[in-house]
């Protein structure tokens, strides 16, 4: 046996084997997560909220963006309350316009996860892309984009967000758009991190001798063992941009009063708070403390699990 | 050390002057203000007359170079709606919202430090576990939403604490403030506990893991063995030496608090620079904006100078290594 063939012998078990434990990892992180209770509690929130909000037309007497079913002599109704008309409880009370809250809540829903994950979406494809960019590229681009991404950072989400919403208006569209501009740079200092650290790893070395283009080193050996901690930044970014948009509607900066999102829902009940009728803003926050509760618990869980094989 | 503290300024001052630019830049890109300034009976002629008094027609550079000749000269525009001096009408509403963010970081130190040496000290009883898990929905709690509530519970229902306003205040040094009234004390408490809540968790799970790194090191078990009691260990040696990461975060985010002071103060009427520039954005009141923004930007560039030297003071470690 000459030493070239034991050599790349070893080099094709080597090669299964990373396939097989890539596949076995994945399997082990999931093992591992479901390890925690209050992970699994976590998960399984997250799971009934994304279902109700995607069911939601099945699973809810009522549209309340359509105004013609709406009925306003059963404004501010306690909740338990019978409708008059339509026939239904209102089991979580009605708003000033006589929407019915539960039903209101899980529309509600389905605009805070749409701004959530597609912000965290869009913001994750563009800041990992140019975090790519920059471990690529390195010298002064590297250091531009490096100083403009510490910029972005070192200021506060809020005041940056009530500025680029007062300059483009309100919708949904708007405030996903102003959560990406805010929220990418998160992800090009992890991506851009991380890549550095695997540049200098033997598989890339080996990838570049055989010969092969760099965009693809990058994109087919670099950026699969960069998503771990993206994907961590990605479930927390998701919580963030939710509470985001829920306290930029409040402030009456984020979705038009016509499709109102959890925020807006609080702040419209903030008004009766005085006068004892809590459920308009009690039950809406409640919901969303649970979404955003869910997905941090998912998120931390993630981070732990992920963390040790990082480090392997 | 010198030659470090210039280059640290040199740096401050060009964010600073990007944030300038891009501040201004993207701020006039941002509405008509004159639709909203000038009634709908005024003629043509009076049209033009304001928009000539308020310097909308010169070019945008020239807006610029106004704006900077200003601020050099510590005037960063009047305000369409005040009639006033905009970063005088800032400066006056500032005490409010800087006495908000101390009263809250100061709550969230004595919350959250005891709470996180417990944790730190005994991580796998029930109670440090359960304090963990309590700093999570800390975390994630919408400080709005709470905000509510506790107005809801304590103010409503409860009858114990005012919810809106400063109450009584006192004068100290030329500017009014409510911790010197037992009146504005009430007042201040509750939004500064709401403003507190996130910056609860995140003292307490700092003050975990700094305890966690420092009780393992030698110096700690050379303190028990020298036989010092254990209260003097905790006190004198693990805390001391957790506070050092503390203060450099905590010095950073009294900007941050600052910042989120404007949901805060819109929630409790408290009459700070927040509540001041939500309207101004409501109203495209641009100059005071734009000063606000300014005095934020420096506020945060200040903050990091003084926890960077403050971190190479405190830190023998550092400071050796800016030496060399």
């Amino acid at each position: 046996m000459s030493e070239a063939t034991d050599v790349s012998a070893e080099g094709v078990q080597a090669a299964r084997a990373r396939r097989f434990d890539a596949h076995s990892i994945w399997w082990r992180v999931a093992a591992d997560f479901l390890h925690s209770r209050v992970a699994v509690v976590g998960l399984a929130l997250l799971a009934i909220v994304t279902i109700a909000a995607l069911a939601a037309p099945w699973i809810t007497p009522q549209n309340p963006y359509d105004l013609m079913q709406l009925d306003v002599l059963d404004a501010r109704l306690k909740p338990g309350t019978a409708s008059s008309a339509a026939g239904y409880t209102y089991w979580l009370g009605t708003d000033g316009q006589g929407r019915d809250l539960y039903s209101a809540i899980v529309y509600g829903l389905r605009i805070s996860l749409l701004v959530g994950v597609g912000s965290a979406v869009m913001a994750a494809v563009l800041g990992t892309g140019v975090g790519l960019l920059a471990a690529y590229a390195g010298g002064k681009v590297d250091a531009a984009l490096m100083r403009l991404v510490d910029l972005l950072l070192s200021f506060p989400t809020i005041l940056m967000a009530l500025m680029i919403l007062a300059y483009v208006g309100k919708g949904v569209a708007n405030v996903i758009l102003t959560l990406v501009l805010l929220e990418w740079a998160y992800y090009a200092r992890t991506a851009r991190g991380q890549a550095l650290v695997e540049t200098r790893r033997e598989y890339v070395e080996a990838a570049r001798g055989q010969g092969i283009a760099p965009w693809r080193i990058l994109t087919g050996h670099i950026l699969p063992n960069c998503l771990p901690p993206l994907l961590v930044i990605g479930a927390l970014q998701i919580a963030r941009a939710i509470t985001l948009e829920a306290t930029l509607s409040f402030l009456g900066l984020g979705v038009p009063i016509t499709e109102p999102s959890l925020g807006l829902l609080i702040s419209n009940g903030y008004q009766y708070l005085l006068s004892n009728e809590y459920w308009i803003s009690f039950f809406p926050g409640l919901a969303l403390l649970i979404t955003i509760v869910a997905i941090n618990l998912v998120g931390d869980q993630l981070r732990d699990v992920l963390n040790p094989r990082l480090q392997q | 050390m010198t030659g470090w503290l210039l280059r640290r300024l040199a740096q401050a001052s060009v964010v600073v002057v990007l944030m300038t630019l891009i501040v201004f830049i993207g701020l006039h890109a941002i509405g008509n203000p004159i639709d909203i300034l000038i009634g709908e009976d005024m003629n043509q002629q009076e049209r033009l007359q304001a928009i000539h008094r308020l310097g909308l027609d010169q070019p945008l550079w020239r807006q610029y170079l106004a704006f900077v000749d200003g601020a050099v000269h510590g005037s960063l525009g009047r305000s369409f709606v005040y009639q006033d001096d905009a970063i005088r009408l800032i400066l006056h509403r500032l005490p409010a919202t800087m006495e908000l963010a101390v009263a809250a970081l100061l709550l969230a130190v004595v919350i959250g430090v005891p709470l996180g040496l417990y944790a730190g000290m005994k991580p796998e009883h029930p109670l440090a576990k359960a304090l963990m898990a309590a700093s999570i929905v800390g975390f994630s709690l919408p400080a709005f939403w709470v905000a509510l509530m506790m107005i809801m519970v304590f103010s409503v229902q409860l009858g114990w604490l005012p919810a809106s306003g400063r109450g009584e205040t006192r004068v100290l040094l030329g500017v009014p403030w409510s911790f010197l009234t037992l009146d504005g004390l009430q007042h201040l408490l509750l939004p500064a506990l709401n403003l507190a809540l996130f910056k609860i968790s995140l003292v307490l799970r700092l003050t975990r893991a700094g305890v966690r790194e420092v009780l393992p090191q030698d110096f700690v078990k050379f303190a028990r063995a020298k036989g010092l009691s254990p209260a003097r260990v905790v006190l004198m040696h693990v805390l001391r030496n957790t506070l050092i990461p503390l203060v450099t975060v905590l010095g950073l985010e009294l900007g941050s608090t600052i910042a989120y002071a404007v949901v805060t103060e819109t929630i409790f009427a408290w009459p700070g620079a927040g509540k001041l520039i939500l309207d101004s954005i409501n109203s495209l009141d641009r100059p005071v904006v734009v000063a606000y923004l300014m005095v934020v930007v420096v506020i945060f560039v200040t903050l990091n100078l003084v926890v960077d030297v403050l971190y190479k003071l405190l830190d023998p470690r550092v400071r050796l290594e800016g030496a060399r």
